[in-house]
């Protein structure tokens, strides 16, 4: 086992350098960089800019350079001195402005998937169990809405309700005196009242898929002979239930966990640009926009990261609980 | 195979076995197209989702004929106008077919929240084949006739099925605008990630060994890529003031550069099963190339398959398309697709004044649930021979 994950750990390596390298190019495609953009901005704005200050700024930031250097110099910075470049919007690192809504994008699309399997594995065996029942039935046909709905049509539905209904405000993560203060226990608090709707958004189209993988496995786990065997020596239907069949009809949720992980990451970030939450999305939409880049590569690269390293989870988990499965692949 | 369903049990039987058993001599001599339509009738679902989508994308090829308003002209009267209700029975209690009534609008001063009041006395009846904006059928003939409208001056009642927007645009009109950019973009994409899909996972399947190993690499690999946020910085490159067309074939090409990594595991995963089978080896035996194996043997016998899981990719490709144009990141005004319309519901105020923006949405969940039950009944009727 541990030599499993040490070799996972390994192969890891050129795979976040190839991200790495696929986040810095997509990041340089369009034409012009972030000075042509600002420049556009100001000359819109009827102010006159001078040359010579923009070519100096463009020598700081090293945009002359060609696209290998600029990375090269980018990724040495990172692995030296963690220096992810400097946002040339914020006129800060980017460092100081990317983790916080780094983490809260992470935790938001963690809880999201687990508040999605909560939900999602008792009605699906149940759903499996009764087969054709009514509830069945109706639980198919929520499921098959809860795929076709798309999260950011059901956040503004979501958000439509409670401003008109309720008189919520259900935009961003925290009320607006605690947007910029230093995290404590009523920062938190004030969070998690503004967390659950987001969440619960989120975890609708997983929460779906889980219900229709659960049954259709669980379905097929039923009618094999060892479920007759644990019958047969006298197991309650409900023992041998969750101690046999549930058990392997959960497997796909654990090796699918990476690609799940990436979905709820991009879910969220259509999410939060529609509930304007303090995550990723909206810094990244507005740093695309702008050709931030070190800002906006950093974002994708992070996020890919993330995926990445969440698939090794999910393999590990999947050995793990899975005996079965063999390690050399 | 490689890339099992998940999501259907293989005991659920397709319903159409017993029709097929019942059907006595007639089964063992219908074509396979037969066999295959005998199953798909059995899925009422999917036999719905068909005429549905039948029905969106005759409105997405006449377009002009359904719409009854120009879907540009800002009525600059009926802003943020509510959807018109419909009556058939009037204050006398007399039916008439459809009709609406002339409605009075009044502003709240305070909230310019508007609020349409029904004046009883002037009815409009809903009419077929009026004539309204002159456009050109097909691209080819002159008319002015359009499905359906009132027969009355413009700028005194008009009939708008999901109401108006911030500019007085009609937003049923917009929506079969929308459907002509949103509907066919979604076939581009995903034949456009057909093509590389069959290619690079056809050379995947039937090759095995390092290309395999590599193609597969490169697959999870693009996988693991948050999808969103990737399109959204592809998109982003996407320059500002390139024109509609361009912008529409840079985004199909944009997410099929995504999607195809999905057709290609169906067809390995169909390639490493079909290789060992006995025909291949028979075809093989007598000599046949490579290359007419796999056009002439091999492909027809998936054909169905593939068809079907096209059908299922059709949502995802419509999904995105919308997400991106939401965000500004993919087609721009003036370009009308579902995508673009929803970006009015962005604007809260526009939202909470005149939530029939959202209908656009709608359309988008009806097309891709339709898409998917379709999908399900032609993956059901795929392999007609299967038991």
């Amino acid at each position: 086992m541990f030599g499993y994950i040490m070799r996972r750990v390994l192969l890891m390596i050129p795979t976040l350098i190839l991200i790495s390298m696929i986040s810095f190019v997509t990041i340089q495609l369009p034409p012009g960089d972030y000075l042509t953009s600002y420049a556009a901005t100001l000359r819109t704005q009827g102010e006159s800019i001078q040359e010579e200050a923009i070519a100096q700024l463009r020598d700081r930031y090293g945009l002359g350079q060609p696209v290998y250097q600029q990375y090269i110099k980018w990724v040495t910075g990172i692995i030296t001195k963690g220096d992810w470049g400097q946002s040339m919007e914020w006129q800060r690192p980017v460092g100081e402005l990317i983790w916080e809504r780094l983490g809260l994008t992470l935790v938001l699309s963690l809880v999201s998937l687990f508040v999605g399997w909560f939900i999602a594995i008792p009605i699906g065996v149940y759903s499996a169990t009764h087969q054709y029942s009514i509830p069945d039935y109706v639980m198919s046909v929520i499921s098959f809405i809860g795929v076709g709905v798309p999260g950011f049509l059901l956040a503004l539905i979501v958000m439509y309700f409670a401003q008109t209904r309720l008189g919520l405000n259900v935009g961003g993560l925290f009320s607006e005196k605690y947007i910029n203060a230093p995290w404590d226990w009523n920062k938190l608090v004030d969070m998690l009242r503004h967390f659950w709707i987001p969440m619960l958004i989120l975890s609708v189209e997983g929460t779906a898929g889980g219900i229709r993988t659960t049954r259709a496995n669980l379905l097929d786990e039923l009618n094999k002979p060892y479920v007759e065997l644990a019958r047969a020596k006298g197991l309650t239907e409900q023992r041998m239930l969750w101690k046999y069949p549930v058990r392997v009809a959960l497997n796909p949720f654990f090796s699918t966990v990476g690609w799940s992980l990436a979905n709820l990451v991009s879910g969220a970030t259509l999410i939060s640009v529609v509930l304007s939450l303090q995550t990723t999305g909206p810094m990244q939409l507005r740093a695309l926009t702008s050709q931030d880049m070190y800002l906006a590569g950093t974002f994708l690269f992070l996020l890919s990261a993330l995926t990445v390293i969440g698939t090794l989870i999910s393999d590990i988990l999947l050995a793990w609980v899975d005996p079965r499965i063999r390690l050399e692949a | 195979m490689a890339d099992v369903d998940r999501t259907r049990p293989a005991n659920e039987v397709p319903a159409a076995e017993e029709e097929i058993e019942s059907g006595g001599e007639q089964v063992y001599v219908a074509p396979p197209w037969k066999l295959m339509w005998w199953r798909f009738r059995k899925h009422k679902m999917a036999l719905i989702s068909s005429v549905v989508l039948i029905l969106f994308y005759f409105v997405a090829v006449f377009t002009e004929f359904v719409a009854p308003y120009d879907p540009d002209q800002n009525m600059l009267q009926f802003k943020q106008v509510p959807p018109t209700a419909m009556h058939i029975r009037d204050v006398e209690g007399q039916f008439h077919f459809a009709f609406v009534y002339q409605h009075v609008r009044t502003m709240d001063p305070q909230t310019f929240q508007i609020t349409v009041k029904e004046d009883m006395s002037a009815r409009y009846p809903i009419q077929f084949f009026v004539h309204g904006f002159t456009y050109k059928l097909l691209g080819l003939w002159q008319t002015d006739v359009h499905l359906f409208g009132i027969p009355s001056a413009k700028d005194q009642q008009g009939v708008f099925l999901f109401g108006t927007d911030r500019l007085g645009r009609d937003v049923f009109s917009r929506i079969c605008y929308g459907a002509r950019l949103s509907l066919s973009l979604g076939l581009v994409s995903v034949f456009l990630s057909l093509a590389l899909g069959v290619v690079l996972g056809g050379i995947s399947g039937y090759r095995g060994g390092a290309v395999d190993t590599l193609i597969q690499r490169v697959i999870e690999f693009i996988r693991t890529i948050p999808t969103i946020p990737l399109w959204m910085t592809l998109s982003a490159a996407l320059p500002a003031d390139w024109p509609v067309v361009r912008v529409y074939f840079g985004i199909s090409v944009i997410l099929s550069l995504v999607g195809w990594t999905w057709m290609a595991r169906v067809v390995r995963g169909r390639f490493l099963s079909m290789r060992e089978e006995d025909f291949v080896l028979a075809a093989r035996l007598n000599g046949s190339g490579e290359m007419r194996i796999i056009l002439r043997h091999m492909l027809p016998s998936f054909l169905s398959y593939i068809i079907a899981n096209l059908t299922l990719s059709i949502p995802n490709m419509i999904l995105s398309e919308t997400a991106l144009s939401f965000l500004g990141l993919g087609l721009r005004p003036p370009a009308i697709s579902w995508g673009v319309l929803l970006q009015e519901a962005m604007n809260v105020r526009s939202l909470m004044l005149s939530p029939w923006v959202l209908t656009p949405g709608f359309a988008v969940v009806i097309a891709v649930l339709a898409f998917n039950f379709m999908g399900d009944g032609l993956r059901d009727a795929a392999d007609p021979y299967a038991r």
